[in-house]
């Protein structure tokens, strides 16, 4: 009888609506990064991340698919570790702050694979284009925090084609790519 | 002509600093324009923005030298009418050079140093950062450099527009008088 009851109050469980967990990208406490990198002439990486951002994502354990994720990006925020860099990337050159000052990712599916990774697809806006990415994404863990509360965090990477979003400045043909690099900690609501 | 400026010529120090100031800041605003559009292949793409940044740095050293230069020679008297208007806007006009010219360097030090780097000034000397690390910085620095600028070649404009109506309609010394006549 007690078995019976628990078969029935788990498949009653699993024919429900999987839940999903709701959380709020760590940006207070600067536990998620979004760091780009792109190759200067060919001949090394350069390295940059934009320092303000915000975000939430939903994870639901008994049915990953369901979950979804939304950032955004506050363009102006570059930061190469070199002011006039920094100045001549947020001009018409390249991101266009001053026209296009938010930037966007918001998520359409996520699919689980056999190998624990993920594909999450959707959609970015960046310079005013709005186009479709694939991120490559992993878990890296999660769990409860010290202090009360419970976290749960991916790393994803991702590369965009420049032109594609109409930022047309000639680098040079090894710099038309910039690689991407996502590491969120969520904390849950 | 002598190194000091007397009560009716100007000293040979005095025409030297403004004439080596008014050929750096032409020069300057010159290059400026030109190396902002730059492709980021031009062999001047490093070697402009440097040589900008060296020669900006100098002209505020000589400003400085300069300044301190006409308080101990004092310039010769201005040739219009005593007290007359013209005189205190010749005197605004001369004023507002000085403190352009100043604020024109400091802005552009501002673009730079904005990540705390310092300037480098040719291969002699480096200035370091001081104020850094405000939000935008390079950006207001930036805009504020290229108004003053633009500022800066108007009212140059005006003042070698006022010497030369000095010269041709006032029919007065007081362009020659730069030339240590």
């Amino acid at each position: 009888m007690k078995r019976l009851l628990a078969a029935t109050l788990l498949s009653l469980a699993a024919a429900l609506p999987a839940q999903a967990a709701e959380y709020l990208i760590d940006t207070d406490h600067a536990h998620a990064f979004i760091q780009f990198r792109i190759k200067h002439l060919g001949y090394s990486w350069l390295y940059g991340r934009f320092n303000r951002f915000e975000g939430e994502f939903s994870y639901s354990e008994s049915d990953p698919a369901k979950s979804k994720v939304t950032v955004r990006i506050d363009p102006a925020s570059v930061d190469s570790n070199h002011a006039e860099r920094d100045k001549h990337l947020r001009s018409k050159d390249f991101l266009d702050v001053e026209h296009y000052p938010e930037a966007v990712f918001q998520s359409t599916s996520f699919e689980q694979n056999a190998d624990g990774g993920a594909l999450l697809k959707g959609e970015l806006t960046l310079h005013g284009v709005t186009r479709p990415i694939e991120i490559e994404v992993q878990q890296i863990g999660h769990g409860p925090d010290p202090w009360g509360g419970e976290r749960r965090g991916f790393h994803g990477t991702t590369v965009l084609t420049l032109t594609d979003y109409g930022i047309t400045k000639n680098l040079g043909p090894a710099s038309a790519q910039v690689e991407l690099e996502l590491s969120v900690e969520g904390i849950k609501k | 002509m002598g190194l000091r400026s007397d009560s009716r010529r100007y000293g040979w120090v005095a025409i030297a600093l403004h004439w080596a100031m008014a050929a750096a800041i032409v020069g300057l605003f010159g290059l400026g324009l030109w190396m902002t559009g730059l492709d980021y292949y031009s062999p001047w793409y490093q070697k402009a923005p440097w040589l900008h940044k060296s020669v900006g740095i100098l002209v505020l050293l000589v400003l400085l030298l300069r300044v301190l230069w006409r308080v101990l020679d004092r310039p010769p008297a201005p040739l219009g009418e005593p007290g007359s208007g013209m005189v205190y806007a010749a005197r605004l006009a001369h004023a507002s050079l000085y403190l352009l010219i100043l604020a024109v360097a400091i802005s552009g030090y501002l673009i730079s140093t904005a990540d705390g780097r310092a300037i480098e000034v040719f291969t002699w000397f480096d200035v370091p950062a001081t104020l850094h690390g405000y939000a935008n910085q390079e950006d207001l620095a930036g805009e504020l450099h290229e108004w003053l600028a633009w500022g800066l070649i108007a009212l140059s404009v005006l003042h070698a527009l006022a010497a030369l109506k000095h010269h041709f309609i006032d029919r007065d010394r007081t362009l020659i008088r730069m030339f240590g006549r």
